[in-house]
């Protein structure tokens, strides 16, 4: 057991390192994903001739492993081999894919009884979206989200067989060097990160919803 | 009250995008060194995935370091197929190489086998953009080895001698050897050779030498400065045709990249290396597991090169 | 870079031998099929007794969840080193890596299940035990047909993670489509690594086409509400909608 630990403190500073570059490469596809999933996820709600087209063309994301997608998206959007630019990418198409669809659910799950009385109250449309059915929709589109950053960190360590260094790379390097402590170090940093990601998304999803809280108090 | 806080996550997400932008790809550039983002001035060190390519990589970076440069870090690319177009797009400055391997992959009929006539072919080969400075007289070979038992029940000494066996042999080795001329194509068109069938693995990682060991495979590429060669007893055999020509360690990088100092500094480093030394430091990352930049700093350090 | 792709697909050397295509989806399909058979083995009879019972369901949501954050790579390459030595044959790296996908596969599975089971209709559930039923008789012949739609859905998510991510098996040296991808990559051959991510996509697409036909055989009209619909109704909302499921349990995770 103290193996592991003497190798943490040999390493902090580029365990640090890979950690903190893992989040980045796994949050800001979430964030990117998010802001692109709301227009399409309300569009595909609006018109529901675009709901299935758009789920479907979405679902079809995921069925694209994420390796082929890290090494052949600088064939096709002509980044650099080695950009970490093309993870973010990657990750963010997989986030839209997932997210799209929540957020037309979520959206569709607000009672028409309340959509009608914020029209009623004067809510023109936008305002209306903004201020009644996004806050509604809110709990659903968190649980999304929540999906979306655990499989994000996931992804993201993939990415260690195209030389992105991140908390994967502690993979790859202990397989190559058949040693264990790197490679567990790895998987239970992937983990702290997923459940601090899991965390943040809960306490702020619950902070935007102060309602859900005074209903059951 | 609700639509507040909506507006206040929005503005999280919307500052977080932005920083993130504003750095480009900077932001999302890993910190392995201290160095501040890269720019024109900045040497990336790039490596191979394998641990001798990542020492020496290391080994390179912090002695270019010592010198006040700016240096990052870009280790385990992947074969030389990835990391030669990374170092030709400009994501890497410099990696360590092997002058024999590395001249067949830009001239697949190169003949050359000795050290110098290996190292004069290979800069005249080198694409417009890229050069090596001075190699050293360290060497790792690609081999073909084999068991022991294996070795002694069909007295297999050199790779001809595989011959009559080849067609009852399963070959392994890394995947880019199914293609590769130093791979499974050389090993056809040098000793006639045809194995029953290629198995991709790794570079020369666990999984060869277990694949070895169980006898997955009966035959595998490893490398001559590995230790799990005399750990594991297996037989290295000789290469009398140099389908493997001398392979010493030598600096692969961009033409714009070389400056005197880098060249000053690199062309030390070569010249204080041997083969010996070379063994060692994969023994110290591959048998004592110890972490690249320790084994570079202790070596510089040793050689007064830190 | 897709008319090299194109050309090779459709190279007829591309599609013979032991690295052909056949052969490679094939293997492919083995490792998939085998991999959602013991997830399911694992995951069905757990699921179906948390859902019925109710017990276990806060820590058993918490470790599903827990397995989907672990890192299939990490996985991989642990269980190889760990697994691998003490096999010795040809199955030395083909059941590590199947391991690693199990556990990929399971957590859909399980939370589908459970969930399906926990959100059958109370009133249905009353209604079976009031009419007599025994309590295994209300799991096989109410709960168990009610929760379908949910389990389906988590066996589509498992079928289409499972199928994308044994492509990283090849960087253990297993065969499947995942060869093109790895060999692809290590080779810089862009076209080949194009065709391999194609043909995984492909194959999940009609796995879970697959599965979207038997799950409509299998599900009963009462709960899909097929045989009302009209011209009128809007277009169901995927398998899952007008169905047991309250949104919130949906089991999609990207691969």
């Amino acid at each position: 057991m103290s193996e592991y630990f003497t190798w943490l403190l040999d390493n902090a500073g580029q365990v640090t390192a890979l950690f903190w570059a893992h989040t980045k490469l796994a949050v800001i596809p979430l964030l990117i994903g998010l802001v692109l999933a709301l227009p399409l996820g309300w569009a595909s709600r609006r018109i529901p001739r675009l709901y299935t087209p758009m789920v479907g063309l979405t679902g079809l994301l995921y069925t694209i492993p994420s390796l082929a997608l890290f090494v052949a998206l600088p064939g096709i959007i002509g980044t650099k081999i080695l950009d970490p630019v093309n993870v973010v990418v990657a990750l963010t198409l997989y986030t839209v894919a997932l997210l799209v669809r929540t957020v037309a659910d979520g959206l569709a799950a607000v009672p028409e009884d309340v959509q009608a009385a914020a029209t009623a109250m004067g809510y023109r449309r936008f305002r209306r979206l903004v201020a009644v059915e996004l806050p509604i929709a809110v709990p659903v589109i968190a649980a999304g989200l929540r999906v979306a950053a655990v499989s994000n960190v996931s992804l993201v360590s993939v990415a260690a067989l195209i030389g992105v260094p991140q908390l994967g790379q502690l993979f790859t390097s202990g397989f190559q060097l058949f040693y264990f402590v790197p490679i567990v170090w790895g998987v239970v940093l992937c983990l702290l990160l997923a459940f601090l990601l899991d965390a943040v998304i809960l306490l702020v999803a619950r902070w935007l919803t102060p309602w859900t809280r005074a209903a059951q108090a | 009250m609700k639509r507040t806080r909506l507006a206040v996550v929005a503005g999280l997400v919307g500052a977080a995008l932005t920083l993130a932008g504003c750095g480009g790809s900077d932001a999302l550039a890993p910190d392995t060194s201290s160095a501040p983002p890269a720019d024109a001035g900045t040497i990336v060190v790039g490596s191979a995935n394998f641990p001798e390519n990542v020492v020496l990589a290391e080994i390179y970076a912090q002695a270019l370091q010592g010198k006040g440069l700016n240096v990052q870090t870009r280790l385990n690319i992947g074969s030389r197929e990835t990391y030669i177009p990374s170092l030709e797009d400009g994501s890497i400055s410099v990696i360590p190489e092997y002058t024999g391997v590395l001249l067949q992959y830009f001239d697949k009929n190169a003949t050359a086998v000795d050290p110098e006539g290996v190292y004069t072919a290979l800069k005249a080969a080198l694409p417009e953009g890229l050069s090596v400075l001075d190699m050293s007289s360290a060497e790792d070979k690609d081999a073909v080895v084999v068991t022991k038992e294996t070795a002694e029940k069909d007295h297999l000494t050199t790779i001809a001698d595989l011959a009559p066996y080849a067609s009852q042999m399963v070959l392994g080795g890394p995947p880019e050897w199914k293609t590769r001329e130093t791979g499974v194509p050389g090993l056809k068109k040098v000793y006639g050779l045809n194995f029953k069938s290629f198995k991709p693995l790794d570079v020369a990682g666990p999984l060869t030498v277990q694949a070895l060991k169980s006898g997955i495979v009966q035959a595998a590429n490893l490398f001559t400065t590995q230790s799990a060669i005399a750990e594991n007893d297996f037989v290295v055999l000789q290469d009398p045709k140099n389908l493997f020509a001398a392979q010493n360690v030598v600096p692969l990088i961009r033409t714009d990249k070389v400056d005197d100092t880098v060249t000053s500094t690199l062309n030390a480093v070569s010249a204080a290396l041997d083969t010996e030394q070379l063994a060692d430091l994969v023994k110290q990352a591959e048998v004592d597991k110890t972490d690249p930049a320790t084994i570079a700093k202790n070596w510089l350090a040793s050689k007064n090169l830190g | 870079m897709i008319d090299l792709m194109l050309a090779w697909l459709t190279d007829p050397a591309n599609w013979t031998g032991s690295d052909g295509v056949p052969v490679r989806t094939l293997e492919h399909v083995v490792y998939s099929l085998v991999t959602l058979a013991v997830a399911c083995a694992i995951a069905v009879p757990a699921g179906l007794w948390i859902g019925h019972t109710g017990r276990g369901t806060f820590i058993v949501a918490g470790i599903a969840n827990g397995l989907r954050a672990l890192p299939t790579l990490g996985l991989l390459v642990l269980f190889v080193l760990i697994i691998a030595p003490l096999i010795g044959n040809d199955l030395a790296f083909v059941i590590p890596s199947l391991v690693a996908l199990v556990v990929l596969g399971v957590p859909p599975v399980l939370s589908g299940t459970y969930a399906g089971i926990q959100n059958v209709d109370p009133a249905a559930r009353d209604a079976a035990y009031g009419v007599g039923m025994s309590g295994r008789q209300v799991l096989w012949r109410v709960e168990l047909p009610c929760a379908l739609p949910l389990m389906f859905s988590g066996l589509r998510s498992a079928t289409l993670q499972i199928i994308a991510t044994a492509t990283i098996a090849a960087y253990v040296s297993l065969g499947g489509l995942g060869r093109y991808i790895i060999d692809g990559q290590a080779t810089h051959d862009f076209p080949q690594m194009l065709a391999g991510a194609v043909l995984v996509a492909v194959l999940a697409l009609l796995a879970d086409l697959l599965i979207a036909g038997v799950q409509r055989i299998t599900v009963s009209r009462g709960l899909t509400g097929r045989y009302r619909r009209t011209a009128a109704d809007p277009p169901s909302a995927g398998p899952v909608a007008g169905g047991a499921g309250s949104e919130g349990d949906r089991v999609l995770d990207p691969v």
